[in-house]
């Protein structure tokens, strides 16, 4: 494993698998404990620094990190010395100099976390930055996928929606890669970034024609703020092209899974009665998240001594 | 005052002595003596006329923290320029007679390049309404390149009257070919390398859409145009287009998109970002090709210092630019001269000649032949050196060429016969 975790292709097939068979493990380990703690950062200092509201991801890491015993610091940009105008670098050197281990950071500004590698000697976690990447929220997908079909090598994975602008996307369209699982985006040709071409998946523009060959469908949350710039004429026509309604889902083959980073947009990217159906895995890549998490904040961390 | 300079190769060709008398080339030819002349050993450096910018930004008035038209000037020279345009984009605007004097006065008191003043197109580079461009004209600092740089006049009637208004004035709009609506919160050339770092595209469209326009403007109204940066692959079709239809275009390159493509971008360092963005390698091959073939007539700088804190940031807070003035002439060796592009002779004319009749400069741009000025460099082609920030002249170290190796020293620099560098070291 490198030091940081910035982007899905810090993860080669072997560490990617070693991150996924370290989640099963913790699963395995903690399954039925009535104190669902281990041991393994105790004395170790693991801050999340968050430039953006995420109330879910930031509860995820702080989960993982106490569950493993770590110390956890919650630097949020609101009312922190960040809203005062604070650099990134100043911020990194603040939070260095008080001994953190890891920064698991999320940022408005694609490229932060590289930046932050720059300047700190701990490991950097990803957390999500601007339109680049999420690599943890990849891992938890594959997670899950795994979990539920039992494998990844050939799971054809249908990623529809917001291409261009999802950092989720981009995470996931390498990772599912470097584990063998074939990508096809699907999206309106606005949602989707000049040079998608180079990128190791398919492009479609349909989504009836793509949902009969999947193995699973995993769909991207729509901003409200896309409606107002032409990306689509309307919530009503994005819904109806690329929506997944219960119509849609019964186009599934039968063992079909249905996934969802969230928050989602009930009602327009997908329907009620399908977030909530046997298919849909969203609760359960929440709690796959935790589990992921941990995995990532030990192999990062647990290799080395809390003196080094 | 005398000077005789031993041994040079004019243009790189056969070695000569140059003799300077009163600021003027007196003599060029074999075995020259002139008795109590300054004499400078020159074996085997390659002389040329002093480089003349037709774009840098020299930061004073408003951010002297960055660069001043002295720090500026000194850095000009130490690339070899004897003249520098200075870009409008300061605070207070260069919009006014008032600011365009006050920048030419700080450059006539440093008195190491001649600096020379850029205009505003419109008041407060707004976009709205035309600055009062005959004034500036008329001012001490002769105004004849007038840019909104750093904005593009994006309206196209204002663009037109602008066209036609400093066709009084001799002078030039300079247009930062940007279509404002297709690079909103643009970060980088868009392309496969945005798709994946997730920064938003700046389409080379957005360039092309520009250029196109404003040449028809140009020839419509019979004005003279010069396009600033020019970026790519597209742009340079359109600009050979217009000049084989006779419009009266002229264009610079950059240092940079000579040499550095998006590929900088990988690491998120904003060092590399600029604007108009490093684009591609077959854009980077078209750039280099327009400007052996002449459709790109200079090669300017865009010398943007900038602040520590405003590099050292995430991409996007980062502000756009790069320095240029103290390795242009290096990376036009390196990838114009090195790969057969140019000769020597070239080389002056993109760099000297071509520029300073864009600006209708006098006194720059002319030949090395007796009874011009003397306003001429010094180089030595053979050596190459890792650029290093901490070592250049400028006040800011936002140097895209950090730790890179490249070819050819500027050894000394004269302007009217007056040395401003010396032993590769600033005189003043």
């Amino acid at each position: 494993m490198k030091r940081h975790l910035l982007e899905a292709a810090d993860l080669d097939r072997a560490d990617a698998t070693l991150v996924l068979d370290t989640a099963a493990q913790i699963d395995a380990a903690l399954a039925g404990r009535e104190v669902k703690k281990l041991p393994t950062l105790r004395g170790r200092t693991v801050v999340n620094l968050f430039y953006e509201d995420s109330t879910r991801t930031r509860i995820s890491f702080e989960l993982a990190a106490k569950r493993l015993s770590a110390d956890v610091l919650n630097f949020s940009a609101k009312g922190s010395s960040v809203s005062k105008g604070e650099s990134l670098k100043d911020t990194a050197l603040t939070l260095e100099a008080m001994g953190s281990d890891a920064i698991v950071v999320r940022h408005s500004a694609s490229g932060a976390p590289h930046r932050l590698a720059n300047w700190v000697r701990g490991s950097v976690v990803n957390a999500g930055d601007g339109t680049h990447e999420h690599p943890t929220q990849a891992l938890l997908d594959a997670y899950t996928i795994r979990h539920r079909l039992g494998r990844l090598e050939g799971v054809r994975v249908a990623v529809v929606g917001d291409v261009l602008h999802s950092r989720v996307a981009r995470s996931n369209v390498r990772l599912l890669h470097t584990l063998g699982a074939e990508v096809t985006l699907v999206a309106p040709p606005t949602l989707l970034p000049v040079g998608v071409g180079s990128w190791p998946a398919e492009v479609s523009y349909d989504l009836d024609a793509v949902l009969p060959k999947a193995d699973v469908v995993m769909m991207l949350r729509v901003q409200a703020e896309r409606m107002n710039a032409s990306f689509f004429p309307s919530a009503r026509e994005y819904s109806r092209r690329y929506g997944l309604d219960a119509r849609r889902m019964g186009a599934l083959g039968d063992d079909a899974i249905v996934m969802h980073p969230g928050p989602m947009n009930r009602g327009m990217e997908i329907a009620a009665e399908v977030a909530d159906s046997a298919r849909s895995t969203i609760v359960e890549q929440v709690g796959n998240g935790v589990s992921v998490r941990m995995a990532v904040l030990y192999l990062l961390l647990g290799g080395r001594s809390a003196s080094e | 005052m005398t000077l005789l300079i031993k041994g040079a190769r004019p243009y790189g060709e056969d070695a000569a002595d140059i003799l300077v008398k009163d600021g003027r080339i007196a003599a060029i030819g074999e075995s020259l003596s002139a008795t109590g002349a300054d004499v400078v050993d020159a074996t085997g450096l390659v002389a040329l006329p002093g480089l003349v910018d037709l774009h840098t930004h020299l930061r004073e008035p408003g951010r002297e923290d960055a660069e001043t038209v002295e720090s500026g000037s000194r850095a000009a020279a130490l690339g070899g320029y004897t003249a520098v345009h200075a870009m409008a984009n300061t605070d207070p605007v260069a919009d006014t007679a008032g600011v365009v004097e006050q920048v030419w006065r700080l450059g006539q008191e440093a008195g190491l390049v001649d600096v020379v003043p850029v205009g505003a197109v419109t008041v407060g580079l707004s976009g709205e309404r035309l600055a009062e461009l005959g004034a500036m004209a008329d001012s001490a600092a002769r105004v004849r390149v007038f840019s909104d740089d750093g904005h593009c006049v994006a309206d196209p009637a204002l663009m037109r009257r602008a066209l036609e208004y400093v066709k009084a004035l001799d002078g030039v709009v300079a247009q930062h070919a940007e279509e404002p609506r297709l690079t909103v919160g643009a970060q980088m050339h868009e392309g496969d390398r945005s798709a994946r770092l997730g920064l938003t595209g700046w389409p080379a469209a957005a360039e092309e859409a520009i250029i196109a326009r404003d040449v028809l403007l140009a020839d419509h109204v019979g004005a003279r145009l010069h396009v600033c940066h020019v970026s790519t692959a597209g742009s340079v079709e359109i600009l050979r287009w217009a000049k084989s239809r006779g419009v009266q275009v002229t264009a610079e390159v950059t240092p940079h998109h000579l040499l550095l493509t998006d590929e900088c971008a990988e690491g998120y360092d904003p060092v590399f970002k600029v604007n108009p963005p490093l684009r591609t390698d077959a854009d980077v091959e078209a750039l280099r090709a327009g400007l052996a073939e002449g459709v790109i007539d200079a090669v300017a700088t865009d010398h943007a210092p900038h602040a520590v804190e405003d590099k050292e940031t995430e991409w996007a807070s980062a502000r756009p630019g790069m320095l240029g003035l103290e390795q242009a002439l290096s990376v036009v060796v390196a990838t114009m001269v090195e790969t057969g592009l140019l000769d020597w002779r070239g080389v002056a004319d993109r760099m000297s000649a071509r520029p300073a009749a864009i600006g209708r400069l006098d006194g720059h741009g002319r030949p090395l032949t007796p009874g011009e000025p003397a306003n001429l460099l010094l180089l030595d082609p053979g050596t190459r050196a890792v650029v290093d920030p901490a070592a250049l002249a400028s006040r800011s170290r936002n140097s895209p060429y950090a730790g890179r190796e490249l070819p050819g020293r500027v050894v000394a620099t004269f302007l009217r016969g007056e040395a401003t560098v010396l032993d590769g070291k600033a005189t003043r």
